[in-house]
């Protein structure tokens, strides 16, 4: 196939307040290819799509259409320019029925007035002879699946001579069903000339689907391949990075006792959210750190949220403590158990910006004592001291807003929220995302002594070293299963990309 | 199977049969072309002015300085005609400009500074209606020979039932509002816009445009409601038309339009405000009943579409996790 | 310094409302005066008070909901039905003088309104409503209900103990002040003594992060509406006791609106999150002196309105910070909306 790119993006560079979220990134994409952007969180893939369709202006690089230099200032020129974008959470109006949805801004019109017929028999006749899907176009979109939906979007992006496009996340919310019949239109597409950028966190699907692959990694390129070429362990090697030496190095770690002789704290059996996670056991001992290792998109997350009762599962069962019960419905009764849980989404489920440091610590403490046992002010005071100085927040003044506070500090401010609760099992999701170094090794110190304490904790991180280095056992994740369990012994960079890698 | 958007409007126009119906099996001369012509006679301001405020609410906003617009309208129309000797022909077409205009304004405002529809058309209503009492405290009344004769003109029907001229008005809107929401692209962006604003602006439709258009349209129909108005009572008041705004957006609602925008129906509409005379109607005829039974019995059909919509609307959308 | 005083939040509205009554006092140099006249004491400063206790309170419970990130536009109406309701039972008692009659007939009033209150927030919190669509019902309902308690028509009664209520004087004072002092008090006790501030606060600043600390978002909702309706129906009282006499139609007739407005003038951002209770009374009394000073320079009073209107505008505009913007300099002309969810999966 010797085929000339029809875009090319060259030396791309994008910057946010000094911090560099592309440096030096190129990708190249062909007619009739699919190409697969792949990277962990913070790799720059949102960054690179918004420059593509013109959310975001480059610093520097170039970018050439058919060899010509592209530019588009806004979502709507880059679709005039022939590249158009489907997100994982589609972008039309679900009250707009099915044909006005691909063809809203461009109705066929007589005399300015809208020709409903025309409309929807040209909707119908697009969406069965280029995606062979056959619908009733006149239906509003909402009543339909995501699925539909998505190919509703595909179809507009068509009608709209798109020659470029761009997947973001499609199949986050598809069943396997909804998979396949995706996959079908992006091979009929495919032979019909588009070039298709395909993002996803599902390794499988990959390899199904796509022929050629880019992988960013905090903002660089690390490398294309072609899909052919390029082994899933390598693939998953060159998203999480670094060398497999260094790692091995960097996972020294001082011996810590065996905690499996403790009594079990949480085990959980079957229990699991249709389209989240699927059903899961899982034992974590008092004194222990389980690690949660996969790919963003693995069903980390959505495992640790029904754990919490942050989602509802509507599966299987739990035993706290030894007393088996059904699972825990709702963040209160997790509480009540002992259960602590920080969201990875640190500014819409974590902190209350508006609210001050010291409020923001003893939040749940005061939920949990309800509103007449209200902590006295100089008690409050007393606390935030403590766990200012205990965990080192910065700045030293608990009544500042937390908004101002960076973004490891939040952190240590939510840490400090659980920590006052003395929670049994303490569930931390990406508690080092988007922190400088120097917090990151203070958390992680902090999770290891609290587990000597005899505290239980969950660790999810998309570092592996990371996992590795603090966890105790590590349950591996992927296409939202939980795969496999690892003990202490079996541990190592190794075995864990290959579970993670899978195939 | 049955559509779900259609289901509170089959509702509303079932409800209103119903209310109808009852109403003609209860009384002697309640089942009469007549009555259902009073029914429009009595409420076809109220008519257009929720017609208007129905696209307002489909761009998933709100109005509340209709009905001070329209009390606004009666006071300038009655002092431009009786104190300034102006004629109607001038009049009518100028107030209708100034509504558009108003209307047109406090939707740049709302679009271009970000501020919540309800608080800048509340300030809209607070100016609309002070500015009444800037052009006089007491009533106006209007004796021009055009306003008269529009008040007492009255189209027969072979039968001897009859309406009046502010009814072919008010039809004329509705068809007009008919044909703009669902064959024109103004209509459409309408209903995209209150649907999902952040994905209509990625599908490159003309915000800005449409949302000021919405508030100018609403703000025409509710001039356009002032000049039927004073048709109909023949005089300029500051105290004119209050609660009207709470009327319209009560008959939006029963005609099944979601506030929350982007789905319902202009002849949803039609019904909703049907199904308010006929209430009122029957109340009459009662006799014994008094008229705030009116307002109880539309705040608990109120209570009834919005819980319906919200039923309905479980699951797939705005669940707000809480 | 300077910069802490003008930051504080009570700076601007303060500043306001004391140019507002240095105009008064130009305008007519007897404004600030104060007279003793048969030991109570007179003058337009102890009228802006009295008059304007029925707002404050109301306003009061405005600033709570609001604070939760809701509104509630149903106050006027509620109002209206608390009035009615104690007129009612008064002037059904047989003796309308009789201290437990009225006693009685506020008790039934408080307890109505509290009910009505539930009802809001039974729609809001249990059923997931919006707050102002949940409450648009009971505005145009409670109208109805108030003029059925009435019958249509304007109850009138003839009750000292009543009259008292909102016309009586202790201390030298209004004794309606001393209402509105109370409830200030207890409210700033209850929300800051207690965790309830806190919790509606952080209710109405991330009702999420709220949830996953533990926080029972319902039970807050719930005591806050019932709490805001309690407030309208303490204002009822004092409104139906001014004019000894019940009107459902008329009574707390564009409260809500005012209400709100002294909030949003008061500093508490209508998304909700930090509220302020000072501020919101000092939105009140601007509002009050705004009629008072337009009564004083002899424009008709209705004109209060387009006044009110300006200063809707100037405060949303103040607050919107596309608004501010222009002003700022023309750093970036144009934004792209999407521009702001930079942190998606960035």
């Amino acid at each position: 196939m010797s085929k000339r790119p029809i875009l090319e993006m060259y030396g791309i560079h994008k910057r946010f307040y000094g911090f560099a979220a592309l440096s030096n990134v190129s990708i190249r994409l062909f007619p009739g290819e699919v190409h697969a952007l792949m990277g962990e969180n913070g790799a720059g893939k949102s960054t690179l799509i918004k420059v593509l369709t013109g959310v975001y202006r480059i610093d520097e690089g170039r970018i050439l259409l058919d060899d010509r230099e592209l530019r588009v200032a806004n979502p709507h020129e880059a679709q005039e320019a022939g590249i158009a974008t489907v997100y994982q959470e589609v972008n039309l109006c679900p009250n707009l029925t099915v044909a006005e949805n691909i063809f809203i801004g461009r109705e066929p019109r007589r005399f300015g007035r809208i020709l409903w017929k025309e409309m929807n028999r040209q909707a119908d006749e697009l969406l069965r002879s280029r995606l062979h899907v056959s619908i009733d176009v006149t239906q509003p979109l909402g009543s339909y699946s995501v699925a539909i939906q998505q190919l509703v979007a595909i179809a507009r992006a068509l009608s709209i001579s798109a020659r470029i496009l761009i997947l973001d996340e499609p199949t986050s919310s598809l069943d396997r069903h909804e998979v396949e019949q995706l996959f079908a239109v992006m091979r009929s597409l495919k032979e019909q000339g588009l070039a298709i950028l395909f993002v996803t966190h599902f390794l499988d699907q990959v390899y199904e689907i796509s022929d050629r692959i880019t992988i960013l990694r905090s903002g660089e390129l690390v490398g294309e391949y072609l899909t052919s070429e390029l082994s899933r362990i390598e693939l998953v090697k060159h998203m999480i990075g670094k060398d497999l030496q260094v790692l091995n190095q960097l996972t020294e770690r001082t011996d810590r006792s065996d905690a499996r002789g403790q009594e079990p704290f949480l085990e959980a059996q079957g229990l699991g959210r249709s389209r989240q996670i699927e059903a899961f056991h899982l034992t974590i001992h008092r004194g222990e750190i389980v690690g949660f290792a996969g790919l963003l998109g693995s069903g980390r997350t959505e495992a640790a949220r029904l754990l919490f009762g942050a989602d509802r599962a509507d599966r299987g069962h739990l035993r706290i403590a030894g007393e088996g019960r059904h699972p825990i419905e709702a963040p209160r009764q997790a509480i009540r158990q002992g259960i602590a849980f920080c969201s990875e989404n640190r500014k819409t489920e974590g902190i209350i910006a508006d609210l001050s440091v010291r409020e923001n610590i003893i939040l749940a403490l005061q939920a949990r004592r309800g509103w007449f046992r209200a902590l006295s002010r100089k008690r409050q005071e007393e606390i935030a001291d403590e766990y200012i100085r205990r965990i080192n927040i910065h700045p030293k003044d608990p009544e500042i807003p937390v908004r101002n506070l960076s973004g490891g500090n939040q952190q240590k401010v939510l840490l400090a929220r659980w920590l006052l609760m003395e929670p049994k099992l303490f569930i931390l999701d990406e508690p080092t995302r988007g922190i400088d170094i120097g917090a990151k090794t203070e958390i992680q110190k902090l999770v290891l002594d609290l587990s000597d304490k005899g505290m239980a904790v969950l660790f999810i991180s998309s570092e592996l070293e990371e996992v590795i280095r603090v966890s105790d056992r590590i349950a591996v994740l992927r296409d939202r299963r939980l795969i496999s369990m690892m003990e202490r012994e079996e541990i190592s960079q190794e075995n864990v990309m290959k579970a993670i890698a899978g195939g | 199977m049955l559509r779900r958007p259609y289901l509170p409007v089959l509702i509303t126009i079932g409800l209103f049969a119903l209310a109808f119906l009852a109403g003609s099996l209860r009384y002697n001369g309640f089942f009469s072309l007549q009555v259902l012509f009073n029914l429009l006679i009595d409420n076809a301001f109220l008519l257009i002015v929720a017609i208007g405020m129905t696209f307002v609410i489909l761009s998933g906003g709100i109005d509340l300085s209709v009905g001070s617009v329209v009390a606004l309208t009666t006071m300038l129309s009655a002092s431009l005609v009786e104190q300034f000797d102006w004629p109607p022909y001038v009049v009518i077409p100028l107030v209708l400009a100034l509504g558009a205009l108003f209307g047109c304004g406090m939707g740049a405002v709302i679009h271009y500074f970000r501020i919540q529809p309800f608080i800048v058309t509340l300030a809209g209503m607070f100016l609309a209606r002070g500015l009444c009492y800037v052009i006089s405290i007491q009533t106006i009344t209007i004796n021009d020979p055009f306003y008269t004769k529009m008040a007492l003109s009255k189209v027969r029907f072979p039968d001897g039932s009859f309406i009046s001229i502010s009814v072919i008005i008010a039809l004329l809107v509705f068809l007009l509002a008919l044909y703009l929401a669902h064959f024109t692209r103004f209509g459409r962006n309408v209903y995209a816009i209150g649907g999902n604003e952040q994905s209509a602006i990625l599908m490159g439709l003309p915000i800005a445009r449409t949302k000021m258009l919405v508030y100018a349209f609403s703000g025409f129909c509710s001039a356009l409601g002032g000049v039927v108005f004073t048709f109909y009572m023949l005089s300029g008041y500051g105290l004119h038309a209050v609660g009207l705004e709470l009327d319209a957006i009560a008959a939006v609602v029963i005609g099944g339009t979601l506030l929350t925008g982007g789905v319902g129906y202009v002849a949803g509409t039609f019904f909703g405000v049907m199904i308010q005379g006929v209430i009122q109607t029957i109340i009459t005829f009662e006799g014994t009943l008094s008229s705030w039974w009116t307002k109880i019995v539309i705040g608990l059909l109120l209570f009834l579409f919005i819980l319906l919509q919200r039923i309905l609307n479980m699951g797939s959308t705005n669940t707000r996790s809480m | 310094m300077w910069t802490r005083i003008s930051k504080h939040h009570l700076f601007w509205p303060l500043v306001a409302l004391l140019l507002l009554l240095l105009f008064n006092a130009v305008y007519n140099p007897g404004f600030f005066a104060i007279r003793v006249q048969s030991g109570h004491l007179y003058g337009s400063l102890i009228d802006i008070l009295n008059f304007g206790s029925p707002l404050m309170l109301v306003a009061i419970g405005m600033t709570l909901v609001i604070a939760t990130g809701g509104i509630d536009l149903s106050v006027g109406s509620m109002v209206a039905i608390s009035g009615a309701m104690a007129c009612l039972m008064i002037s059904r008692s047989a003796d309308q003088n009789s201290l437990g009659a009225v006693i009685l007939a506020i008790a039934l009033a408080l307890g109505l309104s509290i009910l009505l209150g539930l009802w809001n927030g039974l729609l809001v919190a249990g059923a997931g409503i919006q707050p102002i669509i949940a409450t648009l019902i009971l505005m145009v309902a409670g109208r109805g209900i108030a003029q059925l308690i009435t019958s249509g028509q304007i109850i009138t009664i003839n009750s000292d103990p009543y009259r008292y209520i909102g016309m009586g004087w202790l201390l030298m004072l209004p004794f309606s002040i001393f209402i509105v002092a109370i409830v200030w008090l207890f409210t700033a006790w209850i929300t800051r003594k207690t965790a309830l501030g806190l919790f509606i606060e952080s209710v109405g600043a991330n009702p999420t992060a709220s949830r996953l600390a533990g926080i029972g978002s319902r039970t807050v909702l719930l005591a806050v509406y019932m709490f805001c309706a309690l407030c309208a129906g303490i204002a009822g009282l004092i409104v139906s006791s001014n004019v000894s006499g019940a009107d459902g139609n008329n009574a707390g007739l564009w409260y809500e609106l005012d209400a709100i407005l002294a909030v949003v003038i008061g500093g508490t951002a209508l998304t909700g999150g930090r509220f302020y209770l000072s501020g919101t009374i000092v939105g009140a009394l601007i509002i009050q002196t705004l009629t008072t000073t337009i009564y004083t320079i002899g424009v008709p009073p209705e004109i209060t309105l387009v006044v009110k209107a300006l200063v809707v505008f100037a405060v949303c505009l103040i607050q919107s910070e596309n608004f501010r913007g222009l002003f700022l300099s023309a750093r970036r002309s144009r934004r792209v909306p999407a521009d702001r969810e930079v942190s998606r999966h960035a």
